[in-house]
């Protein structure tokens, strides 16, 4: 079943109330890619990733993970399936009552036959490889700056080496240079772990260094995907919109003039 | 509207609203019982709920055993059966008061610190991030909070049944001019251990109620700091609410043909 796409969504809906948030998204990411979704804000792309996880019900259409049916399930299905995943929050949602190392090494440490002491020895290393030092194992989430605390969330995402990554707005918030190693990091993540990732950034610099694919979200469904290379030839005005940033276009921001 | 569909509507939610909760309390329950056990986290939610606890429930205690002896011999002396006095301060305190004046105002302490934190946990998305690091929170959160409220409850009112006891000596010795040895000697004369068990029965149900209150409201509270504060304000009104409901339930039980 190697052939099968490592995640593949059909016509996948979700809806608050009469908010239709997503309307049918389909997309198949193969073994081992790296797929780039983008979007404006608010239009689900996070919600998406939690109904691909199971965080969130979806209304209609189906999760599939290797082939095999993941959708709204429940009880230990449902922590088999979650199970193969990491997710670093758009919040980074670090554990504030545990330490930042705790927060790293979290899964690590439930492992029987791990010690506190070895758990936080891989902690240790894992914070290096996202470019903070040592001491900063022992402090608590609430006291670290922003762009530390992603990159924290970071290391407690990938720390696991799950067969999934999820990485919602890696970079948001660091320094362009902090936010290009996070990035390479990520490719380096997925090339040497052979993890399957998605990730959402508004950052299109970061899309290209990260991205073997890039989808665009808008409206509830993929209105286009591509390899990064086309997305500057995607002839889609909706695409040129977004990557160039421009406000006149066929997106709609809903804002009144002043 | 028609008044009917109003009122049955209203039961309907009701009966949704108890649904919904007998299905959460089935399932917390069911993680008490069923391995693996946080036996780290089960023990600081011990030492935290006896540590936040015992100051409030032992003056709680203090005061209602000397209010209890206050008031009582303002009643008797007007028929000299001052040395009844003993008997109704311990009665009360072990049958009634103890457990019921612990009960709400452990909710008042307890309850909202655990429907304040699940509930700060929910909104920044820690719950979820528990998940995908494969913990369930009912696990992780919600049985040791269970375990520590039930069986700690039972301890903190044995101390305040002792405190309030000598609540109601002091006042009687000192205010009073009772003999010490008699006050005691009256004391222990019509106690029976019926008396302190249904009050440890009690104050495990109160325990129980109060720890899974916090739980339920904190675990199902949605939109930031505003839904944190309901959640603990819920939190605390349905339990104070179910524990003078139980309480009087439970006393018919116990005590029914006596
Ligand atoms: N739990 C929820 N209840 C109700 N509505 C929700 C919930 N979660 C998300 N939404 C709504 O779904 C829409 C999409 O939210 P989502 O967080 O996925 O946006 P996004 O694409 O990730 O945006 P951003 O780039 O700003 O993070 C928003 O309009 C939001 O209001
Ligand atoms: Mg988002």
């Amino acid at each position: 079943m190697t052939d099968a796409p490592k995640i593949e969504l059909n016509g996948l809906a979700k809806s608050f109330g009469d908010k239709h948030v997503l309307r049918g998204i389909d997309l198949s990411v193969g073994q081992r890619e790296s797929v780039v979704i983008i979007g404006g804000s608010g239009t689900g792309k996070s919600v998406m990733l939690k109904c691909i996880l199971g965080l969130l019900g979806s209304d209609k259409g189906s999760v599939k993970i290797d082939g095999k049916d993941a959708t709204n399930l429940s009880g230990s299905a449902l922590d088999a399936h979650q199970a193969k995943f990491g997710m670093l929050f758009q919040g980074s949602a670090l554990f504030d009552s545990l330490p930042v190392w705790h927060n790293v090494a979290f899964k690590l440490a439930q492992q029987p036959g791990i010690s506190r002491k070895e758990a936080k020895a891989r902690a240790i290393e894992t914070l290096a490889s996202v470019g903070l030092s040592p001491d900063v194992g022992d402090i608590y989430p609430a006291e670290l700056s922003g762009g530390m605390q992603k990159r924290v969330a970071l290391a407690r995402a990938i720390a696991a080496k799950p067969e999934i990554i999820f990485f919602d707005e890696p970079t948001t918030g660091l320094d362009p240079i902090m936010a290009d190693v996070i990035n390479e990091l990520i490719v380096k993540c997925v090339r040497e772990v052979g993890a399957t990732a998605i990730s959402i950034t508004h950052d299109m610099a970061s899309a290209r260094k990260i991205a073997d694919r890039i989808a665009m979200l808008y409206e509830g469904r993929i209105i286009w995907q591509g390899s990064k290379e086309n997305i500057d030839r995607s002839g889609n005005p909706y695409v040129d919109q977004f990557i160039n940033g421009r406000a006149e276009g066929p997106i709609k921001m809903q804002v009144r003039k002043l | 509207m028609n008044p009917l569909a109003i009122i049955g509507r209203s039961f309907l939610d009701f009966l949704t609203v108890v649904g919904v909760l007998a299905r959460f309390s089935i399932r917390s329950v069911k993680h008490c019982v069923i391995p693996p056990f946080y036996l780290r986290q089960t023990a600081k939610q011990f030492i935290d709920i006896g540590d936040y606890s015992l100051p409030v429930v032992g003056l709680t205690a203090l005061f209602t055993g000397m209010v209890l002896a206050l008031q009582s011999h303002t009643g008797f002396s007007r028929f000299d059966a001052e040395s009844a006095i003993p008997t109704v301060v311990v009665l009360s305190i072990t049958r009634e008061l103890g457990p019921v004046m612990a009960g709400l105002m452990v909710a008042g302490r307890i309850g909202a610190a655990i429907a304040a934190e699940l509930g700060t946990m929910r909104v920044t998305e820690q719950i979820d991030a528990l998940t995908t690091l494969s913990t369930n929170p009912f696990k992780y959160l919600i049985a040791p909070r269970l375990i520590a409220g039930t069986l700690m409850l039972p301890i903190l009112v044995l101390v305040s049944d002792v405190i309030g006891v000598f609540g109601g000596f002091f006042v009687c010795v000192y205010e009073l001019q009772f003999n010490a040895a008699n006050y005691i000697s009256q004391t222990w004369e019509f106690l029976e251990s019926s008396d302190v068990t249904s009050g440890l029965w009690k104050a495990a149900a109160f325990g129980f109620i109060i720890t899974l209150m916090g739980c339920y409201h904190g675990f199902n509270s949605r939109g930031g700091a505003q839904g944190v504060g309901k959640a603990t304000t819920n939190a605390v009104v349905s339990a104070s609410i179910l524990i003078l409901v139980v309480n009087y339930l439970l006393t018919g039980l116990f005590f029914a043909g006596k």
